[in-house]
């Protein structure tokens, strides 16, 4: 017997109570709202990637593309519509993420890490040393219009933040049904087992290459977003420290549901204001040791807890090793 | 043609102080499978000893200036020949086994961790210990000045190869280990005590990378964050000559070290982007990079 | 009856090892054929070939009048050839019914596959139905990490069967399971297979299974073809039982006396 899906119900829930809190939450929340969703919106990618077991340490490159696409969008098109913006930033990140994942898809494991890495960081050398790119001071973003009319700072932040929530919504229920869907299983399964997919009669590369794909448009989103809400965009965006980030959030939510991406991205984000008011000088010991933690003790990351009861499962990681060592 | 040779020079002097770095990092993965992330701490903690030997060194006015170099090199050395022994005994030696990627990921914990407990040691401002850096005079090359301490790191980096090569080819313990590193399953199986083995190894590779912090620190502000930036740095040589392969480590430090170099003088703001365009360039063409160890058969 | 499989003078070398030597084989609708072999005479060598895991040096593979040497595994899967392996190769994470609706969906091509579920209705019938066949229904959501070797490989040859192949390659069908319970499972294959009219080509050790369910056999030894005909003359074949068979059964002598 087949379960109801809730997960459609749970989003439009999710987003209802969020669109309701704008009006509540205190300022320092609605942009800390944003925040999360917007590198939420990268992990959701990161974690599209990792459930075919590939680990990507340069997401970074769209977060960045996306960014200064919005900038660059501004600055050189003239556009300022909030719409177009993200419309571009996330063309970019199609065109890019396209082009370069023909070649990426060719790669596994520790090299597709590595190469992810080598491209952010190429990205990361050339914007930080393009004087008319802004170099690391990077470049400002003004604030958005809607439909050609210009909006007092009020209603921009309203502006940005209901894109923002409706925008997550539609991706999130889109990858939703995506890993749900026979390239979502089969994502899962070039991670296990490669050969038996092709033999199967599909082509593994495609997979990786759709997921790839994917996660570049996302990631594009999450950095147009950021730099909207930021009202700035600079070259670390696209540091491989950054990257890392955004796989600690992927491990700390955990790959099974796309919505674990926002949970992590909400306790990091929440950890990461407190750690730095109360212990600014441990901040980066707690977040080491958590991640470790994470790894050895809650391999299925914190969604896993949301789970209890539901289904067990040994560590996906664990999972692989001991299946060689049996056969 | 001076112009040439500088470029040369230039190039061999960044390449040797890469190869530095990334011996140890090659040696631990082609032994271990764990490419170390945590490396780049024990360079930065390979630079704060050092700094910090430095300036208690020179404040006795007694000793003879050139003890420095040795007080500095195996200072680092043995502080991070204990920090590595201290990690793979305390968090790697649970986690054997663990996927590849799994193993970045811990080691990327440790790097965080590492970052904070430096600045909690050393603090968070800059220390300079360029005093050994001038202790050698310069050299004028072509039109060019060098400082002999960057062309003595030629030398040392040419020492290191050779010792390197000298131990893993002439002797027991090194034969032990290229055996591991070229058939990991049958040494296992010949009963290799791989324990004592990895220990072994990771804390000579961290020494290694502490060796490399330490020998840079006259020629650098010592500041919070080196790590994170060394780690990419050392990961594009290994990556670039191919994993666990040290022999790929000298060639990738010689390619991205010249690349560099050719860069800085003739295209400065290309500068980073070089190094990674290199590495980008080798794994298009060889996706395992240029020196390729065997790896196990799928079905 | 026409032959539908075709392979001629085909080689097969890593380096200097010659791991496939002038194979020649031809197999025809509805036959059902067993390979037999000591380990390393190429049996597999020669499976990965057909399949398209390796490339062969030199040869031509044939089937149904085009050539599929040299072919990626997906194409020659697609074009009516599937295999199962000595070893079940399946995705621990899944279970049975996953693992069947997949191999459905793999079938279809378009957006389809990118947002529509996995699990409908239409789709889990359709499992079902290929599971009853090989009698593993009742374990359908099983994840495979927790099977039996003997489910293992039922269901591994239930993949291969999803897209009606006109020629199936069984590495090893009974391998990895006990020996009393080997007849039950060729007899589950079989039963499952003779649903659709395709032809079998098996690789086997045990000959009383061989001479059960073989009409013809086919016999490697160091990458070459030592015998090919009627079960009853090869197995009766002098070289056939000095080589292979002896070989096969001293192999056994000695794992029995380890255990």
């Amino acid at each position: 017997m087949r379960a109801f899906d809730k997960t459609p119900l749970a989003i439009v829930v999710a987003t209802t109570l969020l669109l309701v809190g704008f009006f509540v939450f205190p300022a320092w929340l609605s942009l800390m709202v944003v925040t999360i969703i917007a590198k939420a919106l990268v992990v959701v990618g990161v974690v599209v990637l990792m459930r075919s077991g590939l680990v990507s340490f340069g997401q970074g490159l769209y977060y960045c593309i996306g960014g200064y696409a919005v900038s660059l969008g501004e600055q050189v098109l003239q556009i300022t519509d909030i719409f177009v913006l993200l419309a571009l930033a996330m063309a970019a990140g199609l065109v890019a993420g396209s082009i370069l994942g023909l070649l990426m898809s060719r790669y596994r494991e520790i090299f597709f890490a590595m190469f992810s890495l080598a491209l952010s960081m190429i990205l990361y050398g050339i914007l930080s040393r393009t004087q008319s790119l802004g170099s690391t001071d990077g470049l400002n973003i003004v604030q958005p219009t809607l439909f050609g009319i210009k909006l007092a700072t009020q209603q921009a932040k309203l502006l940005i933040y209901f894109t923002t929530c409706v925008l997550a919504a539609l991706v999130t229920y889109a990858v939703h049904r995506y890993i749900r869907s026979p390239l979502g299983y089969a994502s899962m399964a070039v991670r296990d087992n490669e050969i038996r997919v092709e033999y199967l009669g599909l082509a593994p590369k495609k997979v990786f290459y759709s997921n790839y794909v994917i996660a570049s448009v996302v990631a594009a989103l999450g950095g147009a977003i950021t730099a909207l809400n930021y009202g700035h965009v600079q070259p670390d965006m696209a540091y491989w420290s950054q990257s890392g980030e955004f796989i600690f959030i992927a491990l700390m939510g955990g790959t099974s549901h796309v919505a674990a991406a926002f949970l992590g991205s909400a306790v990091f984000e929440t950890i990461r204001t407190y750690a730095l008011e109360l212990a600014p000088d441990a901040w980066r010991v707690i977040l080491g040791g958590v991640l470790i933690a994470i790894i050895c003790f809650l391999p299925k990351g914190l969604w896993s807890l949301t789970q209890f009861g539901k289904r067990s499962g040994s560590s996906d990681w664990d999972r692989v090793v001991d299946e060689k060592d049996s056969t | 043609m001076s112009f040439l040779l500088s470029i040369l020079i230039d190039g061999l002097i960044y390449a040797s102080w890469l190869f530095i770095v990334s011996a140890g990092l090659t040696l631990i993965y082609g032994v271990m499978r764990v490419l170390n992330m945590a490396h780049g701490s024990f360079y930065a903690i390979g630079a704060y000893t050092a700094a910090s030997l430095v300036g208690w060194y020179f404040n006795h006015d007694e000793l003879p200036a050139f003890g420095s170099f040795a007080v500095m090199a195996l200072g680092a050395i043995a502080v991070g020949f204990v920090a590595g022994l201290v990690t793979e005994r305390g968090v790697l030696r649970f986690l054997r086994g663990r996927d590849e990627v799994v193993m970045v990921l811990v080691t990327f914990g440790l790097l965080l961790v590492y970052e904070d407990l430096i600045k909690f040691i050393w603090g968070v401002q800059s220390y300079y210990a360029s005093q050994p850096y001038s202790l050698l005079g310069s050299t004028d090359i072509g039109e060019i000045n060098f400082v002999n301490y960057d062309l003595a790191m030629i030398g040392v980096a040419g020492v290191v190869a050779a010792v390197l090569w000298w131990s893993l080819n002439r002797t027991r313990q090194g034969k032990l280990l290229r055996a591991v590193i070229n058939d990991r399953e049958n040494a296992v199986a010949l009963g290799i005590n791989v324990n004592r083995l990895f220990m072994a190894t990771f804390a000579i590779g961290a020494g290694l990378g502490a060796l490399a912090g330490g020998l840079s620190a006259p020629a650098i502000a010592v500041n919070p964050g080196l790590g994170v930036e060394v780690i990419v740095l050392a990961f594009a040589v290994v990556v670039t000559g191919g994993l666990g392969s040290v022999e790929g480590a000298l060639i990738g430090a010689v390619l991205i070290g010249l690349a560099r170099a050719a860069a800085v003088n003739l295209w400065p703001e290309a500068e980073l982007f070089v190094i990674y365009g290199v590495m980008a360039c080798v794994l298009a063409f060889r996706p395992r990079g240029l020196f390729v160890l065997d790896s196990a058969r799928k079905i | 009856m026409k032959p539908i499989l075709e392979v001629s003078d085909l080689n097969k070398s890593f380096g200097a090892v010659t791991a496939a030597a002038d194979i020649n084989v031809t197999i025809h609708e509805n036959e059902m054929v067993a390979v037999i072999g000591s380990n390393g005479a190429g049996k597999t060598t020669f499976v990965n070939m057909v399949t398209g895991y390796l490339k062969p040096t030199s040869g031509r593979i044939q089937f149904c009048g085009k050539d599929i040497a040299g072919r990626a595994p997906r194409e020659i899967s697609r074009s009516g050839i599937c295999r199962s392996f000595q070893v079940a190769q399946l995705f621990p994470e899944m279970t049975i019914l996953e693992h069947m609706m997949l191999a459905f969906a793999a079938l279809q091509v378009g957006l389809k596959n990118y947002f529509y579920p996995l699990h409908s209705q239409a789709a889990e019938t359709r499992a079902l139905e290929v599971l009853g066949d090989f009698g593993i229904a009742g374990h359908a959501n099983a994840r495979v990490g927790a099977l039996a070797q003997g489910v293992r490989k039922l269901l591994d040859i239930a993949i291969a069967m999803v897209s009606r192949p006109q020629l199936l390659l069984l590495d090893e069908p009974t391998s990895g399971v006990a020996i009393e319970e080997k007849f039950a499972l060729m007899e589950t294959v079989m039963g499952g297979v003779r649903q659709t009219k395709a032809a079998v080509m098996f690789i086997e050790h045990d000959m009383e299974i061989v001479s059960q369910y073989a009409r013809r056999v086919i016999a490697f030894y160091e990458g070459r073809i030592i015998a090919n005909g009627p079960t009853k003359e090869v197995l009766a074949h002098a070289q056939v039982r000095e080589f292979i068979i002896g070989e096969i059964q001293e192999a056994a002598i000695v794992a029995s006396k380890h255990d």
